[in-house]
């Protein structure tokens, strides 16, 4: 089982290999993904007259908001990637936050983030004993950790958290990371974003909340992006972890000691979301934990694996897609956040043009249907309701998922039991 | 069939003993005594309402069980009951405040509305299933973050809200669609849908054990490929168990929205679709089972605010309830293998033949 | 180590080994000796403990009692890595590779001290491709790999770690004739430059063409070790079962006129439009087997599937004694009288932790006897379990056990038993007798043979080519999702319909597979 069910093509079939070309590079896609995202915002800020889609505080809301997600989606890989399905990292995350918040109110923010790596870790290893050593159900155990994890927390807070900030549902403010701005880039961003110029001053805008008052923990999510994929597609270990979950029997019949990697897998996992935890407490302003904080990121963050079909670059755009939805409402009106139904229907505008070239004409009917619906819902309302605005990243996965589950490559054994010498 | 029942009652009786085990080295830890803890917390069942709120919650835990149990037989993770019960109740409400029947027929139209609407809710994730491959789990989460949305939109006073002291609620629901309670004077009432969780409960024990419906459910779930090869259409077993699932779960709030609060207000209760999972898990899915497990969750909701006086927060219950959970689905694991290995044992002694044995799934 | 202290010793002793599992010995002192630079083949029957052997000897499981060595020093493996590193490689009968890594990453894993996983690995990865006859890019993907090359790769494997002693589970197993005997050129090139091969097989006549001596293991232990020149083939079978040999001969015919399954123009498409069924017609009448012959994979499975519903048909019909099935759903399809097979029991025949008599309501969950309307009848489904424990033989204490502790050719006998309740009037047997020993294939093919004289028609797929020449009264040859030949089983031999199912074959004007020649 895994977390999205690929269609049954052909699999066993020898006469014709499946037609699988990699026409670009990755990163050749990503950055054409970019332009398409800046050019539909800019686009979009344009005609609706709402800079606030591109500008310099949402961006920053963006990555504040969207770094607990990419964390908990790099967990997801490592998990995945091992075969292991962990649907707990939303606990492992709030376990992260309690620590982040117990350590960083003694010891500062630094020892936040390295007490919230250990409480999510210890979540990942109880995960790990459940299902590798036991061969629990990945999914009961991960809900089951969850609700562990979540009970955890409640506790602890009352019994250390409530004397000291006379809350049992928040922690005392921790001491937050120092920022750092590119001098002079900065200042030379904003004084184009304020000029108001089509498309440049968007650029400007979403550059410059790249660049300013950056805080370590993006420094530390972006290198573990990068150590992701390094230790995961480059190294020994990496091929050895990967083959565990793609065929474990045949690492098992070469010498791999398949519980060890995914032992391991799992518990990187939790360290992931553990720190995805402490982001969000040190992002959060004031820097405290709380009852609830993590609104169900951990499971956005595997959404976003998903959107990024199990791979690290593909996950920091899908975390950049939910940190977006979730940031944009914190720094712009409900009437920008409208503007995004119009990003939709370019959106879908554009997905019609590129159907309608590789001749789907059942996918491009849809997609212009889908565009048409939107924008009359657009023409028909002026702001959506308040208190839907919290859910448009629920909102966006589902959506996300709708359209995405069925063109990705889960691994192979990605959250099939697995015992020592039980192969043929 | 002796070592049967054995077998499946180690496990839960297990997982009672370890989860205890490991709240009584957390409550040793923050220095509090375990032993006059249980003894405050059993004494807790003796005081004022408790026990007939522990009956209360028990059948609310059964329901939400019950639809975890429908969907659990398929391995189906229907973790967005929280959700259904809360679109149930809610739209349930607002349609009983709205209309005026004669009694009797009012509550059962209340009912239906509430199992509607909790299927509705469970609707999108059972078509993004079975036409887009998206894993249940996923999109179930996410609706029970939207409903959320929905019930805040949906009881906004511009909308189906209104004033009531200082509480939002929806438009109180008339006596002719309230279901009287069994009075027990200073003790409390006890709901009247507390029976309808014992029906449930039977019903659901019927169809699961006795009917095609129930048995083409647990083949899905035991092997989707041989199910499939028998004539199971897997799809629709999907389609089906997920709104079933959801029909139940919109039930959930219905025994306190008719039997106490009379419409749906800000402080609705959330929660249950959780402890559903929990309890499911605990009692295996079978109906008797879900009913002890109820009990004992209630039991501990309940009587957890005793501990308070002892010094320890009443917190630590919901960690008792994780470990529970938690021990539980390893003790089932164990225990089956252990079962297998040893029927194994049985069948060679039995037949006298060298079979090599084959790996079970 | 040096060459000539290799020569010198046997490459392998196994003494006194036994392996027990909870209630089975799957091992009772088997001895084994091997010679350096020989191809050693192991036979037996399915179950009768060759493959524990080799896992015992891989390192995989430890053996209960007895000494292994190798090249002459005792040895005590605790994993597959600790066996590699004493020179013995494994090729599993079920590939071990990952379809979604690349050829070098298969190769390299677990290896990656050798060469790294750069450049130099794919350099030396190079360098032993000609000696297994390997020709691609090692940075393509495994799945896009043919059966052969996919045999080639796991044996690359083995090379790159420098094994020297190579174990070969039922290596034919899934090749057609002719890749049989590309495999036999490598590895008697590969003996001749010193390898040392175990090839285990229960196929005798390719054990009798390849090996240099053979071992027979019967129910756990070795009876004996004897030269291929030796021997006869039937002598062979004789020591390995241990009693005279069934044959799956279906004698005389007894094909009506009666038109039971008629399929027309039948087409199945992949979701991105690939054909995997690309027009079929066929026709099996009352009292007839059509055999199906195929390389695995060549839409012999998807046929099967979309006859019983499981698979939606894009294209064409089926029709079951003139009534239209083509939309109908499985249950339906069962309901009008197909019995159904599968070839994989384990998977799709069976709900492996339940029961035998919830097994029997598996497909019946609608009638009579273990159905009453929406309710299921138990005591029927108990009593009718029962009935086919009895006149089907399966051994088993009781209709309350698990069906995943009887024994893989009772588990069989059940399912055949079920599929052949509620009479039905076409049988779907596919690969019925894989992996049963023989006493139950015997049984199988009774149980084909006496449902085809009571006026069935049989549609049976099935990978052994003697099964499938002795049991049809007519052969379609699928290859590529289509038919591209027939063959008569009284004329064809084997290598024909192996020519044939590679493409090889030529056919006449009638569509008949042209027998005895060349190609």
């Amino acid at each position: 089982m895994s977390m999205v069910d690929v269609q049954p093509s052909a699999a066993g079939m020898t006469m014709t290999p499946p037609p699988r070309k990699r026409v670009l590079p990755g990163w050749a896609i990503f950055a054409i993904g970019v332009v398409a995202v800046v050019g539909v915002l800019a686009t979009t800020s344009y005609l609706t007259g709402q800079p606030a889609l591109t500008s310099t505080s949402t961006m920053q809301n963006t990555i504040t908001l969207g770094l607990p997600i990419l964390l908990c989606g790099l967990g997801g890989i490592w998990a995945e990637r091992s075969g292991m399905i962990n649907i707990g990292l939303e606990g492992m995350m709030i376990l992260g936050t309690w620590g982040a918040a117990f350590g960083g109110y003694h010891w500062g923010p630094w020892v936040a983030v390295l007490s919230g790596m250990i409480f999510g870790a210890v979540g990942g290893a109880l995960h790990a004993v459940a299902t590798v050593t036991f061969g629990v159900n990945h999914i009961v155990s991960g809900v089951a950790i969850n609700l562990l994890g979540a009970g955890v927390a409640k506790y602890l807070s009352t019994l250390i958290f409530a004397p000291i900030s006379d809350n049992p549902r928040d922690s005392p403010p921790i001491e937050q990371f120092d920022t750092y701005s590119a001098p002079g880039l900065s200042d030379w961003l904003g004084d184009l974003e304020r000029e108001q110029r089509v498309v440049i001053s968007d650029i400007a805008g979403l550059l410059r909340g790249l660049v300013t008052g950056v805080s370590p923990t993006l420094i530390i999510g972006i290198l573990l992006v990068i150590l992701t994929y390094v230790v995961l597609w480059r190294t020994r270990f990496g091929l050895r972890l990967r083959s565990c979950g793609e065929n474990p029997k045949a690492a098992e019949s070469l010498g791999v000691n398949v519980y060890f990697y995914k032992y391991v897998a799992v518990i990187a996992s939790g360290a992931l979301a553990g720190i995805g935890g402490a982001a969000l407490v040190l992002g959060s302003s004031p820097s405290i934990y709380q009852e609830g904080q993590t609104a169900n990121r951990g499971f956005i963050g595997l959404a976003a694996m998903i959107f990024g079909n199990w791979r690290p670059g593909g996950t920091l755009a899908g975390a950049g897609l939910f940190g977006y939805a979730d940031g944009l409402r914190l720094s712009a009106t409900p009437e920008a956040v409208h503007a995004l139904l119009y990003a939709a229907v370019i959106s879908a505008g554009l997905l019609v043009i590129w159907q309608l070239f590789r001749r789907k004409w059942t996918t491009a009917a849809l997609a212009a249907v889908g565009a048409v619906g939107v924008y009359a819902l657009y023409f028909a309302t002026d702001e959506l309701p308040q208190e839907f605005l919290p859910y448009m990243p629920h909102i966006i996965t589902l959506i996300v998922l709708a359209l995405a589950a069925q063109r990705l490559r889960p691994p192979a054994a990605d959250g099939v039991p697995y015992r020592r010498g039980e192969g043929d | 069939m002796n070592a049967r029942l054995r077998s499946s009652l180690l496990a839960p009786v297990l997982a009672v003993v370890v989860a205890a085990g490991l709240c009584a080295i957390v409550l040793l830890l923050s220095g509090a005594n375990p032993a006059s803890a249980l003894g405050a917390m059993i004494g807790q069942v003796g005081e004022g309402q408790v026990a007939v709120d522990i009956v209360n919650s028990t059948a609310i835990y059964m329901l939400a069980a019950l639809a975890a149990a429908i969907g659990f037989h398929m391995n189906l993770l229907n973790i967005g009951i929280e959700g259904q019960y809360r679109v149930g109740a809610l739209v349930a409400a607002i349609v009983g405040g709205a209309i005026v029947l004669p009694p009797v027929l009012h509550w059962l139209v209340i009912l239906l509305v509430a199992a509607i609407a909790g299927a509705a809710w469970a609707t999108l994730p059972a078509i993004l299933k079975v036409t887009r491959g998206v894993h249940e789990v996923l999109s179930t989460i996410m609706m029970n973050a939207i409903a959320f949305g929905l019930a805040a939109f949906l009881i906004r006073r511009d909308q189906f809200g209104i004033l009531i002291g200082n509480n939002v609620s929806t438009e109180p629901i008339a006596e002719s669609g309230q279901v009287p309670g069994i009075d027990l004077g200073s003790r409390g009432t006890i709901f009247g849908l507390v029976f309808l969780a014992v029906v449930a409960a039977g019903v659901y024990g019927v169809v699961m054990n006795r009917t095609r419906f129930g048995f083409e459910l647990k083949a899905s779930g035991l092997s989707p490929t041989a199910a499939a090869a028998g004539g199971v259409n897997a799809k629709k077993m999907i389609v089906v168990s997920l709104l079933v699932s959801g029909a139940v779960a919109g039930l959930v709030g219905m025994p306190e929205i008719l039997g106490r609060d009379h419409a749906y207000t800000l402080n609705f209760a959330s929660g249950y679709g959780f402890a559903g999972i929990g309890i499911a898990l605990l009692g295996r899915n079978h109906p008797v089972g879900i009913a002890f497990g109820s009990l004992l969750w209630a039991f501990l909701e309940k009587a957890k605010g005793a501990l308070d006086n002892e010094g320890v927060p009443r917190e630590i219950a919901t960690i008792m309830q994780g470990s529970i959970v938690l021990s539980v689905v390893v003790a089932y694991e164990i225990v089956k293998r252990m079962d297998l290995a040893a029927e194994q044992r049985r069948v060679g002694r039995a037949t006298g033949t060298a079979v090599e044995p084959e790996a079970v799934k | 180590m040096t060459d000539t202290e290799v020569a010198a010793s046997p490459a392998v002793v196994l003494t006194g080994i036994t392996k027990r599992f909870p209630g089975v010995v799957a091992n009772s002192d088997v001895h084994l000796k091997v010679r350096a630079g020989e191809v050693h083949a192991l036979c037996g029957e399915n179950g009768a403990g060759k493959s524990t052997l080799m896992k015992i000897l891989y390192g995989m499981q430890p053996p209960d009692e007895g000494t292994i060595e190798v090249n002459g020093e005792q040895v005590n493996f605790k994993s597959p890595s600790d066996a590699i590193r004493a020179g013995i490689g494994m090729v599993h009968q079920h590939f071990m590779l990952a379809d979604n890594l690349t050829v070098l990453e298969n190769v390299v894993l677990g290896a990656e001290g050798r060469h790294g996983i750069g450049n130099g690995a794919k350099r030396r990865i190079r360098e032993l491709a000609g000696s297994v006859g390997l020709d691609l890019d090692p940075s393509t993907l495994v799945e896009r790999l043919g059966v052969a090359d996919r045999q080639r790769v796991e044996i690359l494997k083995v090379l790159y770690r420098g094994a020297k002693i190579i174990i070969l589970d039922e290596p034919t197993a899934v090749l057609v004739p002719q890749e049989v005997d590309e495999l036999f050129a490598t590895l008697r090139t590969m003996r001749a430059d010193g390898y040392t091969f175990l090839f285990i097989s229960h196929k005798l006549d390719e054990v009798r063409a390849i090996a240099d001596s053979i071992t027979v293991i019967r129910r756990g232990t070795t009876i004996g070790t004897v030269e291929p020149t030796s021997v006869t083939t039937r002598q062979l079978a004789e020591m390995m079962v241990g009693s005279e040999l069934p044959s799956p001969e279906t004698r005389t015919s007894t094909v009506t006129d009666t038109e039971i399954l008629r399929i027309e123009d039948l087409t199945l498409e992949t979701s991105d439009g690939r054909r995997l069924l690309d027009g079929l017609d066929l026709v099996v009448r009352s009292g007839e087997v059509v055999g199906i012959a195929g390389v695995e994979g060549n839409g012999q499975t998807e046929l099967v599937e979309t006859i019983m519903g499981i698979r939606k048909a894009a294209g064409g019909r089926i029709l079951l004694a003139d009534r239209n099935l083509t939309k109908a759903s499985t249950i339906a399809r069962r309901e009008a009288g197909i019995g159904y097979i599968p070839e994989d029991r384990t998977r799709h025949g069976l709900l492996l932790t339940e029961p035998l008599w919830k097994n029997r309501i598996l497909g019946y969950q609608t009638r009579h006897p273990t159905a009453r309307g929406a309710f299921l009848d138990i005591a029927g489904a108990r009593k009718d379990t029962q009935r086919i424990v009895e006149e089907f033989d399966v051994r088993t204490p009781g209709i309350d056990v698990a069906a995943a502790s009887l024994s893989g050719g009772n588990q069989q006998k059940l399912v055949i038993g079920r599929e052949l309740s509620g009479e039905p009037m076409l049988l779907i047997a596919s690969h019925p007798t894989r992996g049963v020993d023989v006493g139950a294939q015997a049984a199988i093919w009774d149980h084909i043979r006496n449902a085809r004289a009571a006026g069935l028609a049989v549609l049976l797929v099935s990978a052994d080519l003697d099964e499938l020449i002795g049991l049809s009264d007519s052969i379609k040859v699928m290859l590529r999702g289509r038919f591209v030949a027939d063959a008569d089983p009284a004329t064809v031999t084997p290598e024909d319909l192996g020519s044939a199912m590679t493409g090889a074959g030529q056919v006449d004007e009638s569509g008949l597979l042209v027998t005895g020649g060349d190609q």
